[in-house]
């Protein structure tokens, strides 16, 4: 049933390739837009910034630039999308979708239209620019939107089969990207299909799930306790909405205990939504790593992970923390 | 002068219109009255336009709601949607019995428009400002990505609705590409929920703001069925920009205790909505055009 997952060979050494998820984004758009005519792209004046820039450099009659109005860059995208068009809207995070959520909802999720909404530098890695740029809040607001597919892919080979496939998917997608360099932990080979969860690394102590580029620091920290005797199963859950609920639960059923982790608000968020699901489905010892209740600030991308504790290092700690102090719970559910 | 003679095989005349707009301000007081929430004054102003729309202007097929070649209609300011599902009743889509659905449990007739709920809808709207954006990016579609030279789409909006930043975003948007296949109606009403929309927030110059993001500028009686066909036709032959028509209506249009006041622009039964004893003398005003006919047998 679990789908071999083939990891980086070099994913443990120091100079693993390391390469921002956007990038994937930008190869896989063009890729879509050279499958399908039907993809068009729309641009809120960072046109380079989001990676936008090879599909209007491909396909310059299929890109619009909208300017910096990120609330009409749905908008249209929407009845560009009712005009049979497959609309991919970019910005960052923190504008779309943090500033046009209602005419996503109504106009977009409610309305069932194919557009996807990619938010771009979202998490604190963004780094200097500080809190205003650093989007944490919107996996929360978007998989609570019904009708809306949320993805967070993991590294920028993923991205690329990500965007690839959401242009065929037929639904509202928001997929959240970061701007920073990441190590690819996957290969060109590595499965990817929206709506699945991937066993990345196999364990019996603890299940780390991770989201987005946190994966990567989950599979470092999953070697670091292993020097301390704790087998950790990784997890990786680059939809965050459908969550892969078999996966997820055959995982922590095994297990007994549940960890997640990711660079944003664990409020609403990736960890909000397997609390959740345990909570309806298998009730297991939690402990969630994010930013809790606070914003971010300004810094070094490797400096505020390890501020905020969520370098591997520190997930290390707390997982180490966390599988000491509470027992397995699985048995008779 | 749209295709629909072509299409369905008759054509209304002027007299007719006026009497089928008519029809739909009785349909709407009946479906506002029955849903027993709603809004008043800008369906019932919006009924000239509608009909002018839907039975003359646009190239439609109410058998056939997805045709590929059809002209597209969004209404942006959902709230007055009620003037929608009448006119399109009136047209063919669905049995005119159905509008007495309107806000119920189960209904296709949703409060505010959902395009999922009802064939016909092109989208689903009532939160102001979004829809003329839709609109924008259909016609974007058609001038840019689909050749389709011979389609139009038309939008209405509301005054108040002007108050939303996103509305302007789209009038730069349409202005900038040079969207001459839309064709936007402003229901200039003067009116919106707090009081008249000079007091809230003033919208003049209104026709200089239009002029001034690119729009092709006319401003008509909105009652006057000639005038917003004439006004449509002349859009359609402005090829180099998006069009703008801000028809000047009495709020309540068709009942006299609605006429001009802010607050029929919707609410309760009583007070924004007719209660029954209200309908029932908001219905006897139409059926008579307000006086003007003294014998039945009109309805």
């Amino acid at each position: 049933m679990m789908t071999v997952f083939s990891l980086n060979p070099d994913l443990y050494s120091d100079d693993v390739k390391q390469e921002p998820t956007r990038a994937g984004f930008g190869r896989g758009l063009k890729a879509a837009g050279e499958t399908n005519e039907n993809v068009v792209a729309l641009c809120a004046d960072l046109t380079d910034s989001t990676k936008m820039s090879d599909f209007k450099a491909a396909f310059p009659d299929r890109f619009i630039e909208m300017g910096i109005a990120e609330q009409n860059l749905v908008t249209v995208a929407s009845g560009l999308a009712r005009a049979g068009k497959i609309p991919f809207t970019s910005s960052y995070a923190t504008f779309s979708p943090g500033r046009n959520w209602e005419q996503i909802r109504t106009t977009i999720a409610l309305n069932d239209q194919p557009v996807k909404i990619i938010g771009s530098h979202a998490g604190i890695s963004v780094g200097p620019d500080g809190a205003t740029h650093q989007m944490l809040e919107d996996i929360a607001l978007m998989r609570v939107l019904p009708n809306m597919i949320v993805l967070a892919p993991g590294d920028s080979v993923e991205a690329e089969k990500a965007t690839k496939q959401l242009a065929e998917n037929g639904k509202p997608t928001y997929m959240r990207l970061a701007r920073e360099k990441t190590p690819i932990f996957s290969t060109e080979e590595s499965p990817f299909e929206i709506g699945k969860a991937y066993v990345l690394r196999e364990g019996n102590d603890v299940s780390l799930l991770g989201t987005g580029t946190m994966t990567y620091q989950l599979l470092m920290a999953a070697k670091k306790l292993e020097e301390h005797g704790i087998q950790a199963e990784v997890v990786h859950v680059p939809t965050i909405k459908p969550l892969d609920e078999e996966t997820i639960l055959a995982s922590v059923r095994k297990t007994g205990r549940a960890f997640t982790a990711e660079e944003a608000q664990a409020a609403g968020g990736f960890g909000g939504a397997i609390a959740e699901l345990l909570g309806d489905k298998l009730p297991t010892p939690l402990k969630r790593v994010g930013m809790r209740d606070h914003f971010g600030e300004s810094g070094e991308p490797e400096e505020l992970l390890k501020h905020f504790r969520l370098d591997n290092a520190s997930i290390a700690e707390e997982a180490r923390r966390f599988v000491g102090d509470v027992p397995r719970y699985h048995q008779g559910f | 002068m749209g295709l629909f003679s072509i299409v369905s095989g008759q054509q209304l005349t002027i007299t007719q219109l006026e009497q089928k707009a008519n029809d739909v301000r009785k349909d709407i007081i009946r479906m506002l009255e029955h849903a027993g929430s709603g809004h008043s004054a800008g369906p019932l102003d919006l009924a000239d336009i509608l009909t002018a729309l839907y039975f003359n202007i646009m190239n439609i097929d109410p058998v056939k709601p997805d045709w590929s070649e059809r002209d597209i209609f969004m209404l942006s300011n959902g709230h007055t949607v009620p003037v929608q599902y009448a006119t399109m009743a009136e047209r063919g889509y669905f049995p005119v019995e159905e509008l007495q659905t309107l806000r119920k449990l189960g209904s296709r007739l949703q409060g505010h428009p959902e395009r999922t709920k009802l064939p016909g809808l092109e989208t689903t709207s009532g939160p102001l400002g979004s829809g003329l954006s839709q609109a924008a990016g259909y016609a974007y579609s058609l001038q840019y990505l689909d050749n389709a030279k011979h389609r139009w789409v038309y939008a209405v909006t509301g005054d108040g609705e002007l108050d939303e930043g996103n509305i302007w975003e789209a009038a730069m948007f349409a202005g900038k590409y040079k969207l001459s296949q839309l064709i936007v109606f402003i229901d200039r009403n003067n009116i919106q929920i707090d009081g008249p929309t000079d007091e809230v927030m003033p919208l003049e110059d209104l026709r200089g703001k239009w002029e001034a993001f690119g729009w092709h500028v006319q401003e008509i009686d909105g009652h006057n069925i000639e005038s917003i066909i004439d006004a449509a036709s002349m859009a359609r032959a402005i090829s180099n920009k998006p069009s703008v028509v801000i028809a000047h209506t009495i709020p309540g249009k068709g009942v006299d205790f609605m006429e001009y006041d802010y607050k029929w622009h919707g609410g309760a039964p009583g007070v924004g909505i007719p209660n029954q004893d209200q309908a029932k003398i908001a219905l006897e005003k139409l059926r008579t055009l307000d006086g003007k006919i003294t014998h039945e047998g009109m309805a």
